[in-house]
């Protein structure tokens, strides 16, 4: 069981995959739906709409 | 370099550090092309140190005039407008060497040149699909990145000059690879035909990009990162691992232009098209996506119709596509495995890639009106269409049964091109028709008509291009595989190239359409910076200028 064999590199490819890809898609969809984040996200959405003419160099 | 000068005497240290850092390569370049016995290795050489010797004049005279400032206090649109001409410059190459190539496909016993062999097909194609792909999609990446990365972090470029590096490096970068091609200098990798010397070049170039945009995240004052930044920064990340790893190689000696492989058999080859399917995921569909998320809702004067699904469209595009390259290599020595997970991750790509085109056209929800009026909004619509459609077709045909038809015919050619012409193209002209008012402060376009005639005719080069490419691709694919009773193979090679002929005629004739609509732009454009300057603070593009619709 402990040896290196090309079958348990490739379950815990496989399988550590599954988990890390599934858990990875979870994290990105609760940021997006996190309800702290809607405000941020709603003047987000609008940011490219706001003229700047020059940098912000104070604040 | 239109920065204008500061009080302060001393040269700024950014220039300096440039200067010395030209001239050490200068040098280098000096040295390498004196002691190499290699003819092309020199006739790189002699170009590499012509450039340096040029950017050392140059930057001397402006180092000593008291330029190459850069101050914080406005954004660094010079780069962005060299972009800007830089894109529209070898869009017209990159396309006009397109329809020579068509035109050698087409017409093979007039545009063939025995006694010219560097104008070959073998040689000009690496010329045209570097010269769309990286000269003018890169072009158009680096100057709207520039762009979208400094207004929405409100903060000047980091770096000082060194924008002005990665810019002429580039041009170098491009100059050199399409002269290699020529003169027959190749690792033979599909699009990264370029030598070793020219790779490490493009290295060098890419990490000063890279610091570059992360400086400017660093020191923006927005506390966001907003999308598009996300994603030219994962196309920028990408694209600098995908070019190091399938670029190992050895050369053959220091002062040699050949290199040879670190892999062979068949890890190179899934070296290659993981490289090759992700320059497509990160260079021709994330970093057009970037300019998407800025572009479209600016010019439609609407929010982002969803900005949570641009999160959710970000983070799955980019964990997925990495995966999708061994779809190139069904039915080959590469295991059944790694082709399956290929085809499977290919599909799941729909997800993301359909999310993404509903989040881009529904944001011009409340401004359908302008599809009417505004030749510019219709060309970056229909191109996110042309993203959606491809976006379908890709998935389709890494299916292994399907690539058991499509695959080496020109269905892949017409896939590519309803991607590139349709998708990267359009969305990179709207840019550019938005760009070149906004930073040359022009009230509008010289001609809205002129847009209009290049939409038409390009939609139309497209519509040509693609049909003639799928009629030929699937005719072609099944000629390949018809038997004759006897269970012989039915066709010679010969006999479905010539079966194709009038599907390739019809194909130049879509292309010539296309680049004609090209030079209409560049025309159009140039008028626009040649009219008057408007009032300053003129952003607002739109002919009637509705200004009532509220922005939020």
């Amino acid at each position: 069981m402990s040896e290196l064999t090309y079958e348990t590199v490739a379950r815990f490819a496989q399988q550590g995959g599954l988990i890390y890809f599934s858990a990875i898609f979870a994290c990105g969809v609760a940021y997006a739906l996190w309800p702290r984040n809607r405000a941020a996200f709603k003047r987000l959405a609008s940011l490219p709409l706001q003229d700047h003419e020059a940098p912000d160099v104070e604040a | 370099m239109s920065t204008q000068s500061a009080t302060s005497k001393a040269a700024p240290l950014d220039a300096v550090l440039l200067f010395v850092t030209t001239g050490l390569l200068a040098f280098g370049a000096l040295l390498a092309t004196a002691l190499s016995d290699d003819r092309l290795f020199r006739f790189q050489g002699w170009m590499f140190l012509g450039a340096f010797v040029i950017a050392l004049l140059v930057m001397t005279v402006a180092i000593t005039s008291g330029r190459l400032r850069s101050p914080e206090n406005a954004y660094a649109d010079g780069v962005v407008r060299a972009g800007v001409i830089a894109t529209m410059f070898w869009a017209i190459v990159g396309l006009l060497a397109g329809v020579v190539i068509a035109a050698q496909l087409s017409w093979p016993a007039v545009f063939y040149f025995p006694e010219h062999g560097w104008l070959n097909f073998g040689r000009l194609r690496p010329l045209h699909t570097s010269g769309v792909v990286f000269a003018f999609g890169g072009n158009a990446l680096i100057a709207t990145s520039f762009y979208v990365v400094q207004r929405t972090c409100r903060a000047r470029l980091a770096g000082g000059v060194w924008p002005w590096f990665v810019f002429w490096g580039y041009q170098l970068f491009i100059v050199l690879a399409a002269t290699g091609y020529l003169a027959g200098i190749t690792q033979s990798r599909e699009y990264a035909e370029p030598e070793w010397v020219v790779d490490l070049w493009l290295t060098a170039v890419w990490v000063a990009y890279l610091f570059i945009f992360l400086g400017t995240l660093w020191k923006r004052k927005e506390p966001h990162i907003y999308v598009a930044n996300w994603f030219y920064l994962a196309f920028i990340v990408t694209i600098a691992l995908l070019h190091i790893v399938n670029n190992l190689a050895v050369p053959i000696n220091g002062l040699s232009s050949r290199s040879v492989s670190l892999f062979a058999g068949v890890q190179d080859a899934l070296i290659q098209w993981w490289y090759g399917h992700n320059a497509v995921g990160f260079l021709l569909t994330a970093g057009f996506l970037a300019m998407m998320y800025y572009f479209v809702p600016k010019r439609a004067e609407r929010p982002v119709y969803s900005y949570r699904l641009s999160i959710v469209h970000f983070w799955s595009l980019i964990f997925i596509y990495i995966w999708a390259g061994p779809h190139h290599l069904h039915y080959t020595a590469l295991p059944q495995w790694a082709q399956t997970l290929g085809m499977t991750f290919s599909i799941m790509l729909w997800m993301p890639s359909w999310g993404g085109m509903i989040n881009g056209l529904m944001t011009l929800s409340g401004a359908w009106d302008k599809l009417r009026t505004d030749p510019v909004i219709r060309m970056m619509a229909v191109s996110i269409a042309f993203y959606g459609m491809s976006t379908f077709e890709g998935p389709l045909m890494s299916i292994r049964e399907v690539n058991s038809l499509s695959h080496y015919t020109d269905w892949t050619i017409g896939h590519v091109h309803s991607g590139a012409l349709g998708w990267v193209g359009f969305i990179s002209f709207g840019a550019m028709y938005c760009l070149v008012p906004w930073l040359w402060k022009k009230e509008k376009l010289y001609s809205n008509r002129l847009a209009e005639w290049h939409f038409w005719i390009a939609t139309l080069g497209i519509l040509l291009y693609i049909c003639a490419m799928w009629v030929s691709g699937v005719m072609e694919g099944l000629m390949w595989r018809e038997y004759t009773p006897q269970g012989f193979l039915a066709n010679s090679f010969v006999e479905t190239v010539a079966a194709k002929h009038i599907e390739n005629v019809i194909r130049t004739i879509g292309g010539l359409m296309y680049l004609s609509g090209a030079v209409i732009m560049s025309y159009n454009l140039w008028r626009t910076v040649r009219m008057p300057s408007s009032a300053p603070s003129a952003q607002s593009l739109t002919a009637p200028a509705p200004a009532l619709i509220a922005a939020e």
